[in-house]
C-alpha cells in the first residue's frame, strides 16, 4: 500500500465527504469524520518522511504515464505544504461547528463535516498534483467548500461575507483558467514538468505574458496578497472561528505554494524575475500589505477582523520572501507557511474559546477576561509573541531568514521594514494584552475556562508553534530543503 | 414554483398533463441511451444525468414538488448523491486492490485489460451519472421547496 | 498584426468584459451571478477555439474509415469540467442570494451595506449604553 500513498493522501478525504452523508448521526459522523482527518495527516507525515530519505515520489494516476495522463509528484515542498495542511485540519475538524452560538441545527451537522473533508481534499489536491488543469479543479473543489463554511457563520453578515469571497475567488479561479489555457495553447501540455520543459522556448510569445499575469493575479486573489484581499477580512471576521483557523491557516497557504510552483518550477526564475523583473513589483505590494495590513488591524475593534487583517500583513512577509529569489528568503517565506498557520490558526482558535464563553469577539468586551480565563488568554497572547516575531517562539524564526535574505541582497531599507513593521504588530497585539490583563473584568465576564474540546485543540497549535520556535531544525530545516530544491530546479 | 396554487394550475391544464406524461418515460430512456452508448459515441454520465434530472424535473415542474419527492424522496436523492461518488472511488479502489495504480481499470479483468477498461469506465461513468442526476435534483427541490419570504 | 482573423478572441473578450461590468456595475445580486456566467462562459469558449482545427471534424474513431483530421479534443473535455465548476458556483451563489434575501429582505447590494452600516451602529450604541 505504501507507493499509493500520494493518492490515498486525496482519495480518503475526499471518500469522506459522501460517507459522512451515509451516515448523518451526529455522534458517528464526528468520529469518523476525525479518524479520516487524521488518517490523512498520517499519511502526509509518512510521506514527508519517504521524501526525505528517497526525494521526489511520482504516481501516475490510472497507470497512465504522464504527460498523458495525471500524475501526483511529491517533493519535499509539497510534502511540507500538505503536512501544514492535514495538520491543521486534523486538529481543527474535531471541534465542529456547534460550540460556538452556530447557525447549523444539530441534525444537519453531518454537511459540516462533510464539507471540511471536502475543503481539505480540495487544499490537499491543489498541494499534490502535478498536472496544471487538475490544480484549477481542486482549487475550485476547495474554494466551493470554503465558501459554503463560511456561511456557517452566526450573523447574517456571514452570507454576504461569502457571497463577495464567492464572486471574488470565482474571478481568481477563472483568471487561472484564463492562464493555463494560455499555457496549453503554447506548448500542447498541462503537466508541470513537462511544461517547465517546453516554455523556455516559448517565453518571449506575448500569450506567455498574458498567461503568467493572468496566473499571478488569479493566485493572487486566492492568496488575498494586498490589493487583492478585499474579501479576506470580512470572510475571516464572520465565518464560525473553528473555519476561520482553519482557513486562516490552510487557505491561503496553498495559494502560497501555488505562487511558489508558477514562479519556480513552472515559468522559472529566470523568466520571472530576469526578463519580467518582477521583484520590485512583488516588494513593493509586500511592503504595502505588511504595513497597510497591521495599520488596520491596530484600528479594529473586533478580534476576529484584527486577526484577519493581520493575516494580511503577515501574507506580505511570505510574498517578500519570495520576491528575494533567495534560499534564505525563501526558506524564510517558507516557514512562514507553517509558522503562520500554528500560530494564526492557534490565535483563531482562542477567539473561538472567548466567543464560547462570552457570545462576542468585540475587543472591549475583553476587560479582565486574562484573569477569568487564563489558559485562553495565555495562549493568545503567546500566538500573538509569535506575530511579533519574540526570540524563542517560531515568529522569531522566519522574520530571522527573512532579514537575513535582505541584508544577503543588500536591502538594508528592507530589513528595517521589517523590524518596523514587527513593532507595528507588536501594537495591535499589546491593544488586546492590555485590555484583557489590566482592566477590572466586566460585571457579565464568565468564570472560568472554554470546554476542553476547544481548549485542547488552541493549545496543541500554540505549543506547537512554541515548541517549532525552539526545535527548528525541522520546520526552518526542511523548509530551507525545500527552498534548495525549488531554486536548483528554477536554474 | 413554491407557491402551491400554481403547481395546481399547471396540474389541471390537460395538454401540459398529458403530454408530459407521454414525454417523461422517453427522456428517461433517451438519459439511459447517453450512458450507456457513451462507451462507442458521444455521451457519458455527465450529459445522461442531466437529462435524466431534467426529466424527473418536467415532472416535478407540472406535478408539484410534492409528487417529486414520492418518486424520489430527499433523503434518497442525499444517498444517491454520496453512492454515485462512492461507486466512482471505490472503483479506483478496487483497482489499487489489484495491483494497479488508483483507477488503473486494466486490472479489473486479468484475462484482457481492454474487458476491464471497458468495465471500468462503465461502472465509473455509472457513477457519475448517478451522482450528477442526483445533485441536479436536489438542487432544483431545494430552491423550489422554499416557501417563499 | 491580423486581427480580423482572430475574430474568435474578440468574441471571448467583449463576453468577458460584459460579465465583468455586469459583476461591478449591477446591485442585484442575481444580475452579479449572470455577469458571473458570463465571465466563465467566456472562458469555456476560449478554450473550445482553442481546440479547433482548420478542417477537423468530430474526434470520433470509427472503424474502416480513411484517416481524417480531427478538432482537439482535449480542451472540450476540459471544459467539460469547467462546466460543472460553474453550474456549482452558480448553485452555491444563488443559495447564497436566497439566504441573503431572506435575512435582510432585500438583495440590492446597497441597501444591504445599508442595513450592515444601521446594524453596527446600533451595535455600538447598545455597547455604549451598557458601558455607560
Amino acid at each position: 500500500m505504501i507507493e499509493h500513498l500520494p493518492v490515498l493522501q486525496i482519495v480518503i478525504p475526499l471518500l469522506g465527504a459522501p460517507v459522512c452523508l451515509l451516515l448523518r448521526a451526529r455522534g458517528a459522523v464526528l468520529v469518523f469524520a476525525t479518524a479520516v482527518a487524521w488518517c490523512t495527516f498520517a499519511i502526509a507525515l509518512a510521506s514527508i518522511g519517504i521524501v526525505l530519505e528517497q526525494g521526489e515520489v511520482v504516481y501516475a494516476l490510472g497507470g497512465w504515464v504522464a504527460p498523458l495522463g495525471i500524475e501526483y509528484r511529491i517533493d519535499l515542498l509539497n510534502a511540507f505544504v500538505i503536512t501544514v495542511v492535514s495538520g491543521v485540519g486534523a486538529i481543527v475538524l474535531p471541534i465542529g461547528p456547534g460550540i460556538h452560538g452556530h447557525t447549523v441545527s444539530a441534525s444537519r451537522e453531518y454537511l459540516y463535516y462533510a464539507a471540511f473533508l471536502l475543503c481539505m481534499a480540495g487544499l490537499l489536491g491543489v498541494a499534490i498534483t502535478g498536472d496544471i488543469f487538475n490544480v484549477f479543479v481542486f482549487l475550485e473543489i476547495s474554494s466551493l467548500a470554503a465558501y459554503t463554511l463560511v456561511a456557517l457563520g452566526n450573523q447574517r453578515r456571514a452570507l454576504r461575507a461569502a457571497f463577495s469571497y464567492l464572486v471574488m475567488g470565482t474571478i481568481g479561479g477563472t483568471f487561472v483558467l484564463i492562464g493555463i489555457g494560455f499555457l496549453y495553447q503554447m506548448t500542447g501540455t498541462l503537466n508541470m514538468a513537462d511544461l517547465a520543459r517546453l516554455l523556455p522556448a516559448v517565453l518571449d510569445n506575448r500569450a506567455v505574458h498574458a498567461a503568467f499575469a493572468f496566473l499571478l493575479v488569479g493566485v493572487g486573489i486566492k492568496l488575498a496578497v494586498f490589493p487583492l484581499h478585499q474579501w479576506l477580512p470580512n470572510a475571516y471576521t464572520y465565518a464560525p472561528p473553528a473555519v476561520s483557523a482553519f482557513l486562516a491557516a490552510t487557505a491561503t497557504k496553498v495559494a502560497y505554494y501555488l505562487l511558489l510552483r508558477l514562479v519556480f518550477t513552472i515559468f522559472g526564475i529566470g523568466f520571472v524575475f530576469g526578463a519580467l523583473g518582477i521583484a520590485p513589483l512583488l516588494q513593493v505590494i509586500s511592503l504595502a500589505a505588511m504595513f497597510i495590513g497591521a495599520l488596520a488591524a491596530i484600528n479594529q475593534t473586533d478580534l476576529k477582523r484584527l486577526l484577519a487583517y493581520s493575516s494580511v500583513s503577515q501574507i506580505g512577509y511570505m510574498t517578500l520572501g519570495l520576491s528575494f529569489g533567495s534560499v534564505a528568503g525563501l526558506t524564510g517565506g517558507l516557514v512562514h507557511v507553517a509558522n503562520h498557520a500554528l500560530m494564526k490558526g492557534g490565535m483563531f482558535l482562542a477567539v473561538a474559546c472567548i466567543v464560547a464563553r462570552t457570545g462576542t469577539s468585540a475587543i472591549a468586551d475583553l476587560r479582565g477576561l486574562g484573569r477569568r480565563m487564563p489558559a485562553t488568554m495565555a495562549a493568545f497572547a503567546l500566538g500573538g509573541l509569535g506575530l511579533i516575531g519574540v526570540p524563542l517562539t517560531v515568529g522569531f524564526i522566519s522574520k530571522w531568514y527573512l532579514v537575513l535574505a535582505a541584508i544577503e541582497a543588500g536591502q538594508m531599507l528592507l530589513a528595517f521594514a521589517i523590524l518596523v513593521s514587527s513593532l507595528l504588530a507588536a501594537v495591535y497585539v499589546w491593544r488586546v494584552v492590555e485590555v484583557a490583563w489590566f482592566q477590572e473584568p466586566l460585571q457579565s465576564a464568565p468564570h472560568g475556562e472554554a470546554p476542553l474540546r476547544l481548549l485542547i485543540p488552541t493549545w496543541v497549535l500554540i505549543g506547537a508553534s512554541l515548541y517549532f520556535g525552539v526545535a527548528t531544525d525541522l520546520t526552518a530545516g526542511i523548509a530551507a530543503q525545500a527552498a534548495e530544491q525549488l531554486l536548483e530546479v528554477a536554474r | 414554483m413554491s407557491d402551491p396554487g400554481s403547481h395546481m394550475r399547471m396540474h389541471e391544464k390537460l395538454v401540459l398533463r398529458i403530454v408530459a406524461k407521454r414525454f417523461i418515460p422517453f427522456v428517461l430512456l433517451f438519459a439511459l441511451y447517453v450512458q450507456f452508448h457513451g462507451d462507442f459515441g458521444p455521451g457519458g454520465g455527465f450529459q445522461a444525468g442531466v437529462i435524466f434530472a431534467a426529466g424527473l424535473i418536467l415532472y416535478g415542474m407540472i406535478f408539484g414538488l410534492g409528487a417529486l419527492h414520492r418518486v424520489v424522496p430527499p433523503r434518497a436523492l442525499e444517498v444517491a448523491v454520496a453512492i454515485g461518488v462512492l461507486l466512482y472511488a471505490g472503483v479506483g479502489v478496487a483497482t489499487m486492490m489489484l495491483g494497479g495504480n488508483y483507477l488503473d481499470y486494466g486490472v479489473l479483468d486479468s484475462h484482457a485489460p481492454a474487458h476491464g477498461q471497458h468495465l471500468g469506465i462503465l461502472l465509473v461513468e455509472g457513477g457519475v451519472g448517478i451522482t450528477v442526476a442526483a445533485v441536479m435534483l436536489t438542487i432544483y427541490s431545494s430552491f423550489g421547496g422554499r416557501e417563499r419570504e | 498584426m491580423n486581427l480580423a482573423g482572430l475574430w474568435h478572441y474578440w468574441v471571448v473578450i467583449a463576453l468577458m468584459m460584459i460579465g465583468m461590468y455586469t459583476m461591478i456595475a449591477r446591485e442585484n445580486l442575481v444580475k452579479k451571478i449572470m455577469g458571473l456566467n458570463l465571465f466563465q462562459v467566456s472562458v469555456i469558449l476560449f478554450y473550445v477555439s482553442l481546440g479547433k482545427v482548420a478542417g477537423g471534424t468530430a474526434p470520433i474513431l470509427i472503424e474502416g474509415a480513411p484517416a481524417t483530421v480531427y478538432s482537439n479534443p482535449l480542451p472540450h473535455v476540459l471544459m467539460l469540467t469547467a462546466i460543472v465548476v460553474g453550474v456549482a458556483v452558480t448553485a452555491v451563489g444563488l443559495a447564497l442570494v436566497v439566504r441573503i434575501q431572506g435575512a435582510y429582505g432585500t438583495s440590492e447590494d446597497a441597501e444591504l451595506s445599508e442595513i450592515d452600516r444601521a446594524d453596527e451602529a446600533g451595535a455600538a450604541l447598545a455597547r455604549g449604553e451598557g458601558q455607560g
